[in-house]
């Protein structure tokens, strides 16, 4: 029914909407302040700088302070809403004097970006998603689909209440797997190198959509065949980098300064506490003190691809749209275990695919979910937002709980000890959660409860990974 | 199908917690100030006291209910109860008052499952879910009360208990809940006809012995009044001048979508195609401030008219409820009476808030459930009454909020509805092209009249947009569904006068017989 996909895109704006009426990131806490500035920043360093600027250090563009260092396309949609700044009040981009602006209008305005790209990329998208979904695998399940991905409360609150724009690329990424589950490869190419052009943790999904699009090619009949998909769909991609790289493409010193600033490699395997595989470690063997960032760096690449290159060959050999979306929920999940400088919202990435396996295992996934947002209640805690956060988990939980729409009876019901595990997990989480929030850590650990959130949460990721794998390959 | 009044209780709290960091208006400032006032003045001052313009001007047992908060707030902040104070809003007393209307709500809640019960519909059904989404979720009061400020839900929760009393036949208590409820906020005197009419009928000339029912109802329902009243006897002018200013003009600064805003447009209209000259230009009836106003090509409205108006139209129904010989179909008419009579004195009454329109929509949400037809008018006067109450939520921060919860709330009666009736609502090539037409105020007020620059030229034209648009469909409904209730056909009305109604409903009741 058309009229419950207007309420769960509707509803999914109105939560985000007033969500956005909440503190941000590095809300009054000069002088770096958090990502609201540096995404302000990079407005006013592209409205005010000449484009080849926009990455190299000088007089001013300080890149100690929040230099950009997201692909193109997102310096390009600075700049579209740096311009928009500028004709609202010209204070607000201004080069130097705007830094740590924080007035009431400024946020609305900041604010108000945001709610455009998801009225204008991420609520179409999902729909599209969702639709894609249903008429690929006809498992009648648009509506629930709709419902996770507009209400899922991790994505809004990094968005809309911390501040982002996953929800640009999380767009892009959601198009491409539509595109792809309907056999629109070309689509899939071009929405999914823009998605990779926005946010250069993108990467977590290049390796499926790689391997899918090449074994569409090879399993063409004809040698003509393939060459004419292969050409279109490498054209498809590489004109895309080209048209969006091409103001860095004049010299090689100036991409590989664009490169170094997209992967910076000095910034060490983590910063703050992640539930990744290395941040686990770190609690027994200091991986700082003992490995060069290099090394690390090396060995980052290595296990990464150890963990991805059996999921992904397997995809590449017996290609089907299921076996994509198990792809690429485990290549996602091995990339933000095993590779150099995780952010926590990283798991944003995995989101997806997760709702995307949601029509096969539901139990499983919304289990994944709730997890995923645990795991970031330390940075939630962070930008005060605990309040909003518990209130949207409980939304969010007793909208599943009555899922008043057409549902598929027999889905909810959990197996039992499937249902016990996850039980037992979720009180876990919440026992923990509301423990870090009540009681003040000893002074010698001022970080042990993010660290034992991101253990629990690591052991649960690493958890899934494995049942992913034992999915793929049984 | 499992019944969700418990998740969806959650639901709507979890989402009314998610507002407490929203604009309010200065009724939060209103309600703050008679916190300090009835915590720390002695009782004889509480009406008295001017040092804030926001003077208390609810009847006691409000007063007595925000002592009581007060007992409990100054635990939690005592600076906001003092009374000098103006305009104090720490984090503390914002979130205090917030979670008090939050907590407050749960007696609208119980209110909705008592009245659920009393009309027969039973939990875990489809009917049952859909009622509890329309009243738990509804738009209006998350609007009014959550965003706004107001404390609408509990008074909503005393006014279903008391119709739920009512349905149960329960009369004393339904009386006795009724007379509590006009203590709190006597607003809701425009639906005691509704209530007036039936218990004379039901209670009083039914069960056998009037003199002695007569006697029991009215000593329950002025018990109430008496604890109320009492404490304050010696300064009851004082206290009745607060309740009933009639200082105001005819319509709210913002004019709520009824005749009156019909009025005012077409004198405005009049005006500009007579090109009268206007020397008392200098009151402009949309300029923000409450004050009278001077109808310039139609003639002044005075209250007393106002009054006539409201009462005459109140009338049929009330006849024809008074009529219904069996208490089933009465049961349902006192329900359509309820709704009818507040939707008369907000159509017609003296300087009506557009939140009045509440008093509308709340009872239609559950008549919604009852009958199809019914179902059908709810969801017209919904699309424009809760549009009606935007300009209330004017702060760049609300306007998405305002209109994706309005959105959500309209796709999901819609759904609901089609749902509980298995089949679509069924409306009319014209009330879709109405509703849709609500599309183009926002466009015109955000995009073409920034672009043009009438934006500063006609400040109010967006409002006043509004206020005509909405209260076209306001009317719509309420002529049709008078109509409706009354049970005759809409095309023939047309022509045929109030007294033909009557001896109509006469007639019917003749052949029924």
């Amino acid at each position: 029914m058309y009229s419950e996909m207007i309420a769960a895109i509707f509803g999914g704006l109105a939560l985000r909407s007033i969500i956005s009426m909440n503190s941000y990131s590095g809300f009054n806490q000069a002088p770096m302040f958090g990502d609201y500035e540096a995404q302000r920043h990079w407005q006013e360093v592209t409205t005010n700088l000449d484009v080849k600027n926009w990455y190299t250090n000088g007089t001013h563009n300080d890149l100690q302070y929040w230099g950009l260092d997201y692909p193109p396309l997102t310096a390009y949609h600075s700049y579209l809403t740096g311009r928009v700044a500028k004709l609202l009040n010209y204070s607000y981009v201004e080069l130097h004097t705007s830094r740590g602006i924080e007035t009431k209008e400024h946020k609305s305005f900041m604010r108000l970006t945001v709610l455009a790209a998801d009225i204008l990329i991420y609520m179409p998208a999902i729909i599209a998603i969702s639709v894609c979904m249903d008429l690929t695998f006809e498992k009648n399940l648009k509506h629930h689909l709709l419902v996770l991905l507009a209400i899922y409360p991790g994505q809004i609150l990094i968005d809309n209440g911390h501040f982002q724009y996953n929800n640009i690329s999380l767009g892009f990424l959601a198009l491409a797997v539509a595109a792809l589950l309907c056999n629109r490869n070309n689509i899939a190419a071009l929405t999914f190198t823009l998605a990779l052009n926005y946010k250069q943790m993108e990467l977590y999904h290049a390796l499926p959509f790689f391997a899918y699009l090449l074994s569409v090619c090879f399993s063409q009949n004809s040698l003509r065949l393939f060459v004419t998909k292969l050409l279109m769909i490498a054209t498809t991609v590489l004109a895309t980098f080209f048209i969006l790289w091409y103001p860095w493409l004049s010299s090689i010193d100036a991409t590989a300064q664009v490169l170094y600033r997209l992967f910076p490699l000095g910034r060490g395997v983590f910063e703050d506490k992640v539930a990744n595989f290395w941040c686990s470690i770190n609690v027994i063997y200091k991986l700082k003190k003992h490995i060069v960032n290099h090394e690390m760096a090396l060995i980052c690449i290595g296990t990464t691809l150890l963990a991805v290159l059996p999921t992904n060959v397997q995809l590449f050999c017996r290609r089907s749209k299921y076996t994509f979306i198990l792809t690429l929920f485990n290549t996602a999940a091995a990339f933000f275990l095993f590779s150099f400088q995780v952010h926590e919202k990283s798991i944003l990435l995995i989101l997806l695919p997760s709702i995307c396996l949601f029509a096969w295992w539901p139990n499983e996934m919304l289990w994944f979910l709730k997890m995923s947002v645990f795991s970031m209640t330390p940075l939630l805690k962070k930008d005060n937002l605990v309040v909003p956060t518990l209130a949207l988990m409980i939304i969010f939980q007793l909208i599943f709980m009555c899922s008043y729409f057409e549902t598929n009876q027999n889905i909810m019901i959990r197996k039992n000890w499937i249902g016990l595990i996850i039980k037992i997990s979720e009180i876990l989480m919440i026992s923990i959660l509301f423990a870090s929030l009540i009681i003040e850590p000893p002074a010698r650990y001022p970080d042990i409860w993010p660290l034992i959130i991101s253990i629990i949460s690591c052991a649960h990721i690493f958890m899934f990974l494995v049942w992913g794998y034992v999915q793929q390959f049984t | 199908m499992r019944g969700y009044f418990w998740q969806l209780v959650g639901i709507s709290c979890a989402i009314k917690v998610l507002l407490l960091p929203a604009y309010y208006s200065t009724d939060f400032e209103v309600h703050r100030n008679w916190l300090a006032i009835t915590h720390s003045l002695p009782l004889n001052r509480w009406y008295l006291d001017a040092t804030s313009e926001w003077t208390l001007d609810y009847p006691p047992f409000f007063a007595y209910f925000e002592w009581l908060l007060s007992q409990v707030a100054k635990y939690v902040d005592p600076n906001m109860l003092i009374v000098q104070n103006l305009n104090y809003a720490s984090v503390r007393t914002v979130h205090f008052q917030r979670i008090s209307v939050i907590i407050m709500d749960l007696i609208y809640m119980l209110g909705v499952r008592c009245c659920m019960a009393a009309l027969g519909i039973v939990p875990s059904t489809q009917k049952h879910i859909a009622g509890c989404m329309l009243l738990f979720l509804n738009v209006g009061l998350i609007f009014v009360d959550h965003i706004h400020f107001q404390y609408n839900g509990f008074l909503f929760g005393i006014l279903l208990l008391s119709i739920s009393a009512l349905l149960r036949q329960r009369y004393l208590w339904s009386a006795f809940a009724f007379a509590v409820l006009l203590n709190f906020k006597h607003i809701f005197l425009y639906m005691a006809p509704a209530f007036g009419v039936y218990l004379l009928k039901f209670y009083c000339l039914a069960q056998g012995n009037f003199g002695q029912n007569t006697l029991r109802l009215l000593a329950v329902g002025l018990v109430p009044f008496v604890l109320s009243f009492g404490p304050f006897w010696h300064q009851l002018p004082q206290l009745m001048s607060r309740l009933f200013p009639f200082k105001r003009g005819l319509t709210h600064a913002y004019w709520a979508p009824n005749i009156w805003a019909l009025y005012n447009a077409a004198d405005k209209v009049a005006v500009v195609a007579l090109k009268r000259t206007t020397e008392s230009e200098a009151t402009s009836t949309t300029s923000g401030l409450v004050q009278e106003v001077q109808h310039i090509v139609l003639p002044t409205i005075t209250p007393s008219i106002t009054f006539a108006l409201t009462f005459l139209f109140m009338l049929p129904i009330l006849i024809k409820l008074y009529m219904t010989r069996s208490r089933e179909q009465a049961r349902l008419l006192f329900m359509r009476a309820v709704v009818l009579c507040s939707c008369s004195s907000f159509m017609f009454g003296w300087h009506v808030h557009e939140k009045a329109i509440l008093m509308c929509l709340i009872p239609l949400c559950l008549l919604a459930l009852l009958d199809r037809r019914d179902a059908r008018f709810a969801y017209i006067l919904a699309v424009a009454g809760y549009y009606s109450l935007f300009p209330l939520l004017f702060e760049v921060d609300l306007l998405v909020p305002r209109y994706s919860l309005y959105m959500t709330y309209m796709a999901m009666m819609y759904g609901q509805l089609e749902r509980v009736y298995k089949c679509k609502p069924n409306f009319h090539l014209l009330e879709w092209i109405y509703f849709l037409g609500f599309i183009t105020i926002p466009i015109y007020e955000h995009i073409v009249s920034r672009l043009l620059g009438l934006h500063s030229l006609f400040p109010f034209m967006p409002l006043l947009l509004t206020s005509v648009y909405s209260g076209l469909g306001v009317l719509y409904f309420y002529v049709r569904y008078y109509i409706y209730a009354m049970d005759l056909k809409w095309p023939s009305f047309g022509k045929r006068r109030v007294t033909q109604i009557k001896s109509s409903a006469t007639k019917r009741k003749r052949k029924t017989k």
